[in-house]
C-alpha cells in the first residue's frame, strides 16, 4: 500500500502532497524535511528506492521534479517505480507535454487525476485511457455546467431532482 | 520595454492566463515562487492565511469566489500551515448542487480532514445523498470521499449505498465502490465480513479495470486468510494465463507489457495461496513458467513483473525447474549495472537461498560488490542478505561488518535495526564466549541506548546461565571474562544506561566470585559509576543493589565488610533521594549490614538468579488465612463473574458517562450493560468515617460516598482534620467525578510486595524475557540448518575473502553441534548436498517438476473461465502480438537458456524506460522515448506555455533552468 504521495522540486519546495495514512500536519512537515533531505542528496546513479522509518521511499526524477511514493516493506519497488511513470504519462497527455508549472498552477486538477489512479493507496486504474476518459468527462461536465449555471434547464433539473 | 512586458503580463493575468485561476492566486503562487527562503516562505503564506481568514468569513461571497478561496487554502495547507478555520467553508462547499463546486468541496474536504475529524458528521449526509445521485461523476467523488473520510463509526451509515453502487452500470462506479468496500474491509473487518462474496462476484467483472481493482481487497482477504479461498486458486491461475497471453484490451498494456499491473497483483495473490500447499501450487507452474519465458528483461516494467514472479516461485512449494528459471533471472539481476535492479536482485537472492542456500555460491562476488557499493540503500538490502545467511562459520565476519556499518551511521531507526539483529546473531552463532562477550559490548557501546531492554535482560541471562552447556568451568570462565572486560570498560567516559545496568548487575553477581578482585575494589568500581554523566535512577538502582549482593556474600563468608567512605556517602545520598525506590534500597542494605551472616546468607544466596522462582497463582498459602477470617465473620470473596447482578444501576450511570464522554453518532444498538467492579470494591471494605455522614439509602450513593471520602483520608491521613472536613467532602462528592481512591487498596498492597521483593527484584527481571528467548529459539530451526549449508559453499572456496574465512573454519564452533540437532533441511532442494537427509522430499520435487499430470487439470478451469474477462478479446490483438513480439520471443527464451544478455539494440527502443529515470542528465535518449510512449513534447504547445510563462513573469526558481523542461525530457 501506498502511504503518501510527495512531489518536491530540486529545491526542497512542496509541489504536491496526497496522504493515505494518518499523519498530523506536525508529522507531515517533519516527514517532508526528512525525506527531502534524504532524496534529494542522492547521486544520479544510485537506487531510485531510500528505505527510511521501516517504509521504503521509491521516488523519481523528472526535470527538477522528485515524484515520491512511501510503501510497506514488502511491496515491489520497480513496480511503485512504474506507477510514477504512469502517473507522469497521464499528466503528460492531460497538460500536453508536462512541466512543473502546470503542476504548480493547476495542482487541484492534479489531485483529481492523482484520485483517478490511486485511491485509498492502492492502484486502482492501470489504464491509460479510461482515466484520461473520466477526466475529460469531469471536465466537459464542469464547462458544460458553468455555461448552464443560470439557465432555464439548469432550473428544471434542480426542481425535479 | 519593461512597460510592454507589464502590459503583456496584465493582459495574461486578466484573461486567467489560461490557467483558470484568480489573480491573487497567481500573485500567491508567484510571490512563494520566487521566496529565497523557507521563512519568507511561511511569512508569505501566513499573510495569505491571515487575508484569506478575513474574507472567509464576509457575508454573501460569491460562490465562484469562495471555490478560489478553499483551493488556495489547499495550497497553504499543502505547504504545511493550519487552516483549520477554513474547513467549515470547504464542507459547505460539499453540500452545494452545481458539480464544479461540489468536486473542489470534496477535494478540500478530503485533504483537510482526516478520518476522526468532527466535522466528518456534516458531511456524512452529503454523501449519502451524492451516493444515490442519478450523474454517474457525482457518485465517482462522493465514493472517493467515502475512502478517505468514512470511519469506523460510519461505516454503517453508506455501507448498503456502497454495497448497491457494486452494481452500477458505469465501470468507474463500479471499481470505486470496490476500492471503497476495500478501504472499509481494512478499517474494521467485521464490517464488510458478510460482503466477501461481492468481491468474489466482482472478480468476474466485465470489465478488467473493476477485475483489477478487485485484487486489492482479495489480496487483503488471502494475507487475512487463505484456507478459504483456495478455490480461487484456479480462476486466478485462469485470469493471470489470460492476461499473459494478452486478452485483455490493448488500452491495458504498458509499455508492450500486456497489463504489468494486473499481472503483478495475480502474482503476489498466487504466492500466498500457494506458500505450503503443494496441490494449489501444483496449478500455477504452467503459467509461471509462461512468464518466465515471456518475460522482458530490456524495460523496468518487465523486471517488475520478473520480479515478482521470482517472488512467487520462492512462496509456493518448490519446484525444481520454476526455481531454476528464477535463478537464472536473479543472476541476471545481479548482473546489471543498474543499482535498482542489483537492489532487486539482492532481495530476490535472498528469497532464493531460503529454499536452497546454494543459489548464493555463485553470486558471492557480486554480493560482496553490493556491500562495498557507495550507495546506502543497496548497502543495507545486502546487510539484509547476509544476515539471512549467516551461520556459525561466518558469522565473525558478517558481524564484525555491521558493527563497522553501525557506527558509523546517524540514522537511529536504522541503527536499531542493525544492533538487535547483531545482538541476535551472535546469541545463536556465537563461535566463542570471548567474542560473544566483546560482540555484545561493542553493541551496548555504540547503540546501548537503541536496543530493546530485552537484550540487555538476555545478556545477564546468557552471562548467569551460560550457553546451556552443563560444563561448569566454561560457564564460570564466561563470568569471569565478562568482568574483566566489564572492568575495562568502566574506565571509559560515557556509556549507555543500559549498558551500566548490565555492567552492575554482573559486577554485583559475579564482581567476586573467582576471587580475582576484592570486594572493596568492586565496589568502589560500583560508586564509580553512579557518578557518571549518565547516570539514572535505574542505573543506580542496579548499583545499589549490586553493592548490597557484594556486601551479603562477603558477610555469607564470614568476613567483614568495611564500608568506603564513597559508598557510605552514595547510600546517604540515595536515602534522601526522591525515588521512593532508591531509598528503598538504601535502607535495606542498611538494614543488611547488621543482619547475621546466616541471615544474609539465606536472604542472598550465592548465584541465587539461576533458580526457578516458582509462582503459586491459586495463592495456596493464604487459604489458612482466609479460612481464619471466614471464621470471624468476614464476608468471603465473590468472583467478579458472580457479582454482575449487584451493581446494576451504578454500572447505567457509568455507561451514560461513556457515551457521553465519545460524543459520536453510533448506528448500532445499545450494548447489553456489562458489570463494573470498579464500584463494587469500595462497598466491600466501608471505611469507618462514612457511618457519621451518610443517610443516603442509595447504594450508588453510598458507594460514591466511600470513594471520595476516601481520597482525602489517604492524602491527609489526619484523622481530625478529617472529622472537620467531612462536609465538605460531601458536596464535593456528590457533584464531582468518582475518583480513583478505590485504589488506595490494592496501591498499599503493591508497595508491600516491594519490600518483599525489593531483594530479588533484579533477579525476577531477568527470569523473565527467559520465555520469549526460548521461544525465539524455538522459530529458528527451520532456517538454520539451510543457513549452515549456505554458508559453507559461500565463504567456504571462493576468490573474495580468503583470510577471513581461514580463521572462521579454522575454529570449531560450538554453535555448530547445537544447531546440526535442530531439525530442518526439510525443504532443502539441493539434491546433491541433502540427499540423506531429505531422500524423501527429493523425490516429490521431481515430481513436481514434471509439468504432464498438472497440465491436465489446468486446461479444463481455463476454458470454463475463458469469457471471465469478458468479449472484450479478439483474435488482432493477439495478431498484433505475434508480430510485435515475434522477434523478442525467441531471442529472450534463449537469453534464458544459453545465458545470454539481451542484446543492447533491443533495449534501446524498447528500454528507454530505464533511461527515462535520469532524464535530468540525458537528452539524448528523448528522441527515442517520444515515440515508443507515442506522445511527448509537441514543441509548439510548449512554445506557447514557455511564452505564457514568460508573460506572467513567473520564475518560480530564476537560478534553475531546468525548470520549465518538460517533465518528460
Amino acid at each position: 500500500m501506498i502511504n503518501f504521495v510527495l512531489l518536491i522540486s530540486r529545491q526542497g519546495k512542496v509541489r504536491l502532497t496526497k496522504w493515505y495514512s494518518p499523519y498530523s500536519q506536525k508529522e507531515r512537515s517533519k516527514v517532508i524535511r526528512e525525506l527531502s533531505g534524504l532524496i534529494l542528496a542522492r547521486g544520479p546513479k544510485l537506487c531510485n528506492f531510500v528505505e527510511w522509518r521501516g517504509y521504503k521511499v521509491v521516488y523519481r526524477r523528472y526535470a527538477s521534479l522528485y515524484f515520491c511514493m512511501c510503501i510497506n516493506a514488502d511491496d515491489n519497488e520497480l513496480e511503485i517505480l512504474e506507477i510514477i511513470h504512469h502517473f507522469v504519462e497521464i499528466l503528460d497527455r492531460y497538460f500536453g507535454s508536462v512541466c512543473e508549472l502546470d503542476l504548480i498552477f493547476n495542482f487541484h486538477k492534479a489531485y483529481y487525476i492523482l484520485d483517478e489512479i490511486l485511491i485509498a493507496g492502492e492502484l486502482q486504474e492501470s489504464s491509460k485511457k479510461t482515466v484520461a476518459r473520466l477526466i475529460a468527462a469531469q471536465d466537459s461536465l464542469v464547462e458544460a455546467a458553468k455555461e448552464q449555471a443560470s439557465s432555464v434547464s439548469n432550473m428544471i433539473a434542480q426542481v425535479t431532482k | 520595454m519593461e512597460q510592454l512586458k507589464t502590459i503583456g503580463r496584465e493582459l495574461a493575468i486578466g484573461s486567467h492566463g489560461g490557467w483558470g485561476q484568480s489573480k491573487e492566486f497567481l500573485d500567491l503562487v508567484k510571490s512563494i515562487g520566487e521566496a529565497r527562503s523557507k521563512a519568507e516562505e511561511d511569512r508569505i503564506i501566513l499573510r495569505e492565511v491571515e487575508s484569506l481568514r478575513r474574507r472567509i468569513a464576509e457575508p454573501d461571497v460569491p460562490r465562484r469566489k469562495m471555490k478560489d478561496y478553499i483551493i488556495r487554502l489547499v495550497y497553504a495547507e499543502m505547504l504545511g500551515h493550519d487552516a483549520s478555520f477554513g474547513y467549515i467553508h470547504a464542507v459547505k462547499m460539499t453540500h452545494h448542487d452545481a458539480l464544479p463546486l461540489k468536486r473542489t468541496g470534496y477535494l478540500a474536504v478530503t485533504l483537510f480532514l482526516s478520518e476522526d475529524h468532527d466535522l466528518i458528521i456534516l458531511i456524512v449526509n452529503t454523501i449519502q445523498k451524492d451516493l444515490r445521485s442519478d450523474n454517474y461523476l457525482v457518485v465517482c467523488a462522493a465514493l472517493a470521499a467515502v475512502c478517505k473520510l468514512i470511519n469506523e463509526e460510519t461505516i454503517p451509515a453508506v455501507l448498503p449505498q456502497v454495497v448497491d453502487l457494486l452494481a452500477h452500470p458505469k465501470e468507474a462506479v463500479r471499481k470505486k465502490a470496490v476500492m471503497a468496500l476495500h478501504r472499509f474491509y481494512q478499517r474494521s473487518p467485521a464490517s464488510v465480513s458478510h460482503l466477501v462474496s461481492n468481491f468474489r462476484k466482482r472478480l468476474c467483472d466485465s470489465d478488467p479495470g473493476v477485475m483489477g481493482a478487485t485484487l486489492c481487497p482479495l489480496f487483503d482477504l488471502i494475507s487475512a486468510d487463505g484456507n478459504s479461498y483456495k478455490d480461487l486458486v484456479i480462476s486466478f491461475v485462469g485470469i493471470l494465463k489470460q492476461v499473459a497471453e494478452r486478452r485483455l484490451p490493448k488500452t491495458y498494456d504498458y509499455h508492450q507489457m500486456a497489463a504489468p499491473f494486473i499481472q503483478i497483483k495475480l502474482l503476489k495473490i498466487l504466492a500466498l495461496l500457494g506458500s505450503g500447499d503443494k496441490q494449489a501450487s501444483g496449478h500455477m507452474y504452467n503459467v509461471l513458467g509462461d512468464i518466465f519465458r515471456k518475460s522482458e528483461q530490456s524495460s523496468n516494467i518487465g523486471n517488475a513483473v520478473l520480479y515478482e514472479t521470482i517472488c512467487c516461485v520462492s512462496s509456493i512449494y518448490p519446484n525444481a525447474k520454476l526455481l531454476e528459471a528464477a535463478a537464472e533471472a536473479t543472476s541476471k539481476f545481479l548482473k546489471s549495472d543498474s543499482h535498482n535492479l542489483k537492489y532487486m536482485g539482492v532481495d530476490a537472492l535472498g528469497r532464493l537461498i531460503r529454499i536452497n542456500p546454494d543459489t548464493a555460491e555463485e553470486h558471492q562476488l557480486a554480493v560482496i560488490d553490493c556491500l562495498e557499493d557507495p550507495d546506502d540503500t543497496l548497502k543495507r538490502k545486502t546487510f539484509e542478505l547476509l544476515y539471512k545467511m549467516t551461520k556459525s562459520t561466518n558469522v565473525e565476519v558478517i558481524v564484525n561488518r555491521m558493527i563497522e556499518y553501525m557506527i558509523n551511521i546517524s540514522d537511529n531507526h536504522y541503527k536499531t535495526e542493525i544492533a538487535s539483529r547483531c545482538v541476535e546473531l551472535a546469541e545463536q552463532f556465537a563461535p566463542t564466549n570471548e567474542w560473544f562477550i566483546q560482540t555484545m559490548n561493542k553493541v551496548f557501546e555504540h547503540a546501548g541506548d537503541l536496543v530493546n531492554v530485552r537484550v540487555a535482560h538476555n545478556l545477564m541471562r546468557l552471562i548467569a546461565e551460560g550457553f546451556g552447556e552443563d560444563d561448569e568451568g566454561a560457564e564460570s570462565q564466561l563470568r569471569s571474562s565478562a568482568v574483566d572486560s566489564y572492568l575495562r570498560i568502566l574506565r571509559e567516559p560515557k556509556l549507555p544506561s543500559l549498558f551500566l545496568q548490565v555492567i552492575c548487575w554482573v559486577l554485583g553477581e559475579y564482581g567476586t566470585a573467582d576471587g580475582k578482585y576484592s570486594a572493596a575494589y568492586i565496589i568502589g568500581k560500583l560508586c564509580d559509576v553512579t557518578e557518571a554523566l549518565l547516570c539514572d535512577d535505574t542505573v543506580k538502582a542496579y548499583a545499589i543493589s549490586a553493592i548490597m549482593k557484594i556486601c551479603a556474600f562477603e558477610i555469607a563468608e564470614g568476613r567483614k565488610v568495611e564500608m568506603l567512605p564513597e559508598c557510605q556517602s552514595l547510600i546517604d545520598e540515595l536515602s534522601t533521594s526522591h525515588s521512593t525506590d532508591l531509598q528503598q534500597r538504601a535502607y535495606e542494605l542498611q538494614a543488611f549490614l547488621c543482619l547475621e551472616s546466616q541471615a544474609v546468607e539465606r536472604v542472598m544466596p550465592l548465584d541465587a538468579s539461576c533458580e526457578d522462582i516458582e509462582i503459586d497463582k491459586n495463592l495456596t498459602f493464604l487459604k489458612d488465612f482466609v479460612q481464619q477470617s471466614i471464621e470471624n465473620g468476614a464476608r468471603p470473596y465473590i468472583p467478579e463473574s458472580e457479582r454482575s447482578g449487584m451493581s446494576n444501576v451504578s454500572n447505567f450511570k457509568s455507561q451514560y458517562q461513556h457515551e457521553a464522554s465519545s460524543h459520536m453518532l453510533r448506528f448500532e444498538a445499545y450494548e447489553l450493560p456489562r458489570p463494573s467492579p470498579a464500584h463494587v470494591i469500595p462497598q466491600v471494605s466501608v471505611p469507618t468515617p462514612i457511618a457519621d455522614l451518610v443517610p443516603v439509602p442509595e447504594t450508588t450513593y453510598n458507594s460514591k460516598t466511600s470513594q471520595a471520602s476516601k481520597l482525602p483520608s489517604v492524602t491527609d491521613a489526619s484523622s481530625a482534620a478529617h472529622g472537620l472536613k467531612l462536609h465538605l467532602d460531601g458536596v464535593q462528592r456528590r457533584w464531582g467525578r468518582p475518583t480513583y481512591s478505590s485504589s488506595s487498596g490494592p496501591s498499599s498492597t503493591t508497595s508491600t510486595e516491594k519490600t518483599t521483593n525489593g531483594v530479588t527484584h533484579i533477579d525476577g527481571v531477568s527470569s523473565q524475557p527467559r520465555d520469549k528467548l526460548n521461544e525465539s529459539r524455538r522459530q529458528q530451526p527451520e532456517v538454520s540448518a539451510e543457513k549452515q549449508k549456505l554458508a559453507a559453499s559461500l565463504f567456504g572456496g571462493s576468490a573474495g575473502k580468503t583470510e577471513k574465512k581461514a580463521t572462521s573454519t579454522q575454529r570449531a564452533p560450538k554453535g555448530n553441534t547445537r544447531n546440526a540437532e535442530r531439525p530442518g533441511a526439510t525443504r532443502s532442494v539441493s539434491p546433491e548436498t541433502s540427499k540423506e537427509k531429505a531422500a524423501p522430499s527429493v523425490p516429490d520435487l521431481l515430481d513436481l517438476g514434471e509439468p504432464n499430470p498438472t497440465s491436465t487439470t489446468i486446461v479444463d478451469p481455463f476454458k470454463q473461465l475463458e469469457g471471465l474477462v469478458g468479449p472484450t478479446p479478439v483474435p488482432s490483438p493477439l495478431d498484433n502480438s505475434v508480430k510485435t513480439s515475434g522477434l523478442e520471443t525467441p531471442d529472450l527464451m534463449a537469453a534464458v537458456y544459453t545465458d545470454l544478455p539481451p542484446s543492447g539494440s533491443s533495449s534501446g527502443s524498447l528500454g528507454s524506460t530505464i533511461g527515462d529515470m535520469y532524464s535530468a542528465d540525458k537528452t539524448s535518449n528523448t528522441a527515442t522515448s517520444a515515440p515508443s510512449i507515442k506522445k511527448g513534447p509537441f514543441p509548439q504547445d510548449s512554445l506557447r506555455k514557455d511564452a505564457r510563462a514568460r508573460q506572467v513573469g513567473v520564475t518560480p526558481t530564476g537560478n534553475n533552468p531546468n525548470l520549465f523542461k518538460d517533465l518528460l525530457g
